[in-house]
């Protein structure tokens, strides 16, 4: 019973010491003012005192703080000019501390530019660029973060959101150039097709832990491969293969089965994002309201504990799976139906499977948590091609930011220590998910 | 934890009556060889099918009609899958199983040469033995790495990572300095690096170490990427072209035919590779430290209990095991290629099947890595000769095969008791 021993901070609580420990830490989160002592501070104290306690906002807040102190000083010793400054650092350390400093602050306020906003643009559309790059980019990570925090509040580790979104972007993108049906339908039938295949793709791993329990990281794993070559093989085979073209491209999907866009036809926004909304809505009634939701929640907390009081374990883990799937699949689906792509191409799904699961775990495997991690990471994303393209810096920058944010947010303790934070009140237990094979 | 009766599943009670697992993997055997004896016997043209014991279609061959090959080793096939339905003795089970394999292979291969176009209607074994041992160089380190790890109890999906960090670094330093062996040291270095981030955050703060090795995978890929197009990119005279390794032939063993010059004439990291697996493999399960390892790995509690040091232990181990890994990443960039973006491109997850599929042991996971590297070589094969069957459905087998393993098809598979557990000491 070994995920039901190692008390996870993420997973719901099952026994009502840590229930009581969580309601403590929720009210804290939520605010001061709830707290009732006898003798009560200042609000504008406790507030201030929680501020520096190691509390989730504040972890994820020095986190992303840490993660770009790195990020500066991996562009600083890969560009020769500044390097070189650091060869007279005794002599005048102006000229280093100068170099450094206008690099790392001019890429980081490229980021931001293209990420948030850019005072300098002109006219709404400019202005709203931003946003819309952000959007775009936050869309399929909710669906592919959301299918892993439901696998893991199920107790099962999905790595396989990047396989499922595999097989989802194929589903849809074959419903999308192969059916012939009037427009709004076909969108309809498209997204569902996405959603199906990755259901499929998520009930092979479900299907074989409930029935011989072979382990499902170890099958995910492998059929995110087995996804990707399936889609290398599908791309070039006639129908499929655009006729006019001779390397591994589809043919295109069609005007009416494309998600419409938001802030007219200049900017990619698309209706993605109210999709990613309902879809985390959706995903925490199941989770907090439903009768699925509570035995899924129950089974992750202790499978043992749960077949006893009557819940079919077996079904719970295949549906689970089925869930993430058809989730990683919509997130899929959203790669060659919005506004990244028209066509399937080898790398049509990019990388939104494996930056899915980081985006869990900054989102602490709850739904809203999770929409808010994606749009931290889209909005990198978006930002980083601004820093590409006007700084030179590399986007694969904000791949070590996003895996470095992650890094730091597993290991609270880590950064409690760096910055001497107080332990939060209602203190978690440092333990996380482990569970091995 | 057991990938078979899973106490936290509800499995049905394994129903250990007729219907053995050996009874199972006879009936897919069966299955097998009936469909090579049906349906690769009836495509398989009536032409003489070679396999060449050279590098090209010259030399001495062995020579067999397509058509009779097909069948001769679908029987073989068949026969030795109705053997073990049959019930067949216990110890005779893994010959049998593996003679029944090889037939069925060779059954398609016979099939497949016999209807290549004219002229190509032959199979260098040289080229695919030599072939077979190049690509499953990285899988055996990186499997190796995995089981280094994985017996003393810490899962390490960060093969692909430690790959990636020593190919990089060994191609950066190697070419900086311009000599083969500190390329050779700084890729270790390099694989240690990934390592130490396994280890401190496995073992130290406790993290997830499934979750903490996809994020060092996604932090490998982004850092060497990045520095690939801040440094190599502009300037790969000084930052990438490292030296590279050339191919040390030993005398007369390089003489044996096929074998010979696939395993004899290769380069420092294929021998480097091989006595790693004898070492591993001696060490794991003949001296005192394999014997500490072992059971760390299983039961943590106890080894503690007789005064070893769990986390000390574990600590080494996930550092031995990154450096050979990031040797592992430098078979390719001070062997063959120079550094790209990348390069590693999942092969760290084969490493992984490997060691799963080869039930976490040394020369298990060697004989997987090269049942994974045949596959990965008779695909390019396959393609060469303009084979019908798509060269993606090969690249599937690594994965198909540990899924099949896993499920339990293959005889059985067992982590590791503690393997990802972490070990509080109280």
């Amino acid at each position: 019973m070994t995920n039901a021993e190692s008390g996870s901070p993420d997973k719901e609580p099952a026994t009502t010491d840590q229930a009581a420990r969580t309601t403590l830490d929720n009210t804290e989160r939520a605010e001061p003012t709830s707290q009732q002592p006898p003798e009560r501070p200042a609000l504008g104290q406790l507030f201030v005192a929680n501020l520096w306690a190691a509390n989730t906002f504040t972890v994820t807040l020095l986190s992303l703080v840490l993660a770009m102190i790195v990020g500066g000083i991996l562009m600083i010793v890969s560009d020769p000019d500044v390097l070189a400054t650091y060869s007279y650092i005794t002599a005048r350390p102006g000229d280093a501390l100068n170099a450094s400093w206008a690099l790392v602050s001019e890429a980081y306020a490229n980021l931001f530019k293209g990420a948030v906003l850019d005072p300098d643009a002109v006219g709404l559309t400019a202005a709203l660029s931003p946003i819309s790059e952000t959007l775009t980019y936050t869309a399929p990570l909710v669906f592919t973060g959301l299918s892993v925090a439901l696998a893991f509040r199920g107790g099962l580790f999905n790595i396989g959101a990047q396989g499922q979104a595999t097989m989802g972007v194929i589903a849809a993108g074959l419903a999308g150039f192969l059916l012939p049906l009037p427009a709004g339908l076909h969108l309809l039938v498209a997204v569902f097709a996405g959603a199906v295949g990755g259901a499929v793709w998520g009930f092979i791993p479900g299907i074989l832990k409930a029935r011989t329990g072979a382990h499902e990281v170890i099958n995910t794993i492998m059929l995110n491969y087995v996804a990707v070559y399936f889609l290398v093989w599908l791309i070039v085979q006639n129908g499929v293969q655009d006729p006019n073209r001779t390397n591994a491209i589809s043919r295109p999907v069609d005007a009416s089965a494309q998600l419409p866009r938001l802030f007219g036809d200049n900017l990619r926004a698309h209706a993605g994002i109210i999709l990613a909304v309902l879809a985390t809505w959706a995903v925490a009634w199941l989770l907090n309201r439903s009768t699925l939701g509570f035995e899924l929640r129950a089974v992750g907390s202790n499978p043992a504990a749960s077949r006893t009081a009557g819940i079919s374990v077996t079904r719970t883990y295949v549906l689970i799976m089925v869930f993430a799937g058809a989730l990683a699949g919509l997130g899929g689906s959203q790669m060659v139906l919005g506004t990244t792509a028209a066509a399937l191409t080898p790398l049509v799904v990019a990388q939104i499977g494996f930056d899915g699961i980081l985006v869990a775990l900054l989102g602490r495997v709850k739904p809203w948590g999770v929409l808010l991690a994606a749009l931290l990471f889209g909005a990198l994303q978006a930002g980083g091609n601004r820093m590409q393209s006007y700084s030179g810096v590399s986007l694969e920058l904000v791949t070590v930011l996003q895996a470095l944010i992650v890094i730091f947010i597993a290991a609270p303790a880590l950064v409690k220590a760096i910055f001497q934070l107080r332990a939060a009140r209602a203190a978690r237990p440092q333990t996380s998910l482990a569970k091995g094979w | 934890m057991s990938t078979m009766a899973v106490d936290d599943v509800a499995v049905a009670p394994v129903n250990e009556g007729f219907w053995t697992r050996a009874r199972k993997a006879g009936l897919v055997l069966t299955a097998l060889g009936l469909l090579a004896v049906l349906l690769f016997t009836t495509l398989a043209a009536s032409e003489p099918a070679r396999f060449t014991l050279s590098e090209d279609a010259g030399g001495a061959a062995l020579k067999i009609n397509g058509t009779v090959g097909a069948a001769l080793f679908g029987v073989v096939a068949l026969a030795a899958g109705v053997a073990i339905l049959a019930g067949l003795p216990k110890r005779w089970f893994t010959l049998v199983l593996g003679v029944g394999l090889v037939g069925f292979v060779v059954s398609f291969l016979c099939w497949q040469v016999s209807t290549a176009p004219a002229g190509q209607n032959f199979m260098p074994l040289v080229n695919i033995a030599r072939g077979t041992f190049i690509l499953a160089l990285p899988l055996i380190f990186g499997s190796l790495a995995g089981v280094l790890c994985e017996r003393s109890g810490v899962i390490n999906v960060a093969i692909e990572g430690q790959l990636l960090m020593g190919a990089f670094s060994g191609a950066l330093f190697g070419s900086l300095s311009g000599n083969l062996w500190v390329g050779l040291v700084a890729a270790a270095i390099g694989g240690t690096l990934i390592s130490l981030l396994l280890a401190v955050f496995a073992i130290r703060y406790l993290v997830d170490q499934v979750v903490m090795g996809i994020v060092l995978n996604l932090l490998a890929v982004g850092i060497t990427g990045f520095l690939y197009e801040r440094l190599m990119q502009p300037d790969p005279a000084k930052y990438n072209s490292a030296p590279h390794f050339s191919n040390w032939e030993i005398p007369l063993l390089s003489e044996i035919p096929v074998l010979g010059p696939a395993l004899f004439a290769g380069n420092i990291f294929l021998y480097l590779g091989l006595l790693l697996v004898l070492v591993i493999h001696i060490g794991l399960f003949r001296t005192r430290w394999g014997l500490r390892t072992r059971s760390v790995g299983e039961h943590p509690t106890a080894a503690d209990t007789l005064g070893v040091r769990v986390l000390r232990l574990r600590y080494r181990n996930v550092l031995l095991a990154g450096a050979v890994a990031g040797i592992g990443g430098a078979s390719y960039t001070l062997a063959l290629f120079s550094f790209t973006k990348n390069m590693i491109g999942g092969k760290g997850f084969i490493a992984l099947a490997a060691l799963i599929f080869g039930r976490w042991s040394p020369t298990g996971a060697l004989l997987a890595a090269l049942f994974f590297g045949f596959a990965d070589q008779l695909a390019t094969y396959l393609s060469a000769i303009n084979s019908a069957i798509p060269s993606q459905f090969l690249a599937m087998l690594p994965y198909l095969a540990t899924i099949l393993a896993v499920a339990g098809l293959v005889g059985r598979v067992r982590a590791p008791a503690a393997d990802g557990k972490p070990y509080i000491k109280g």
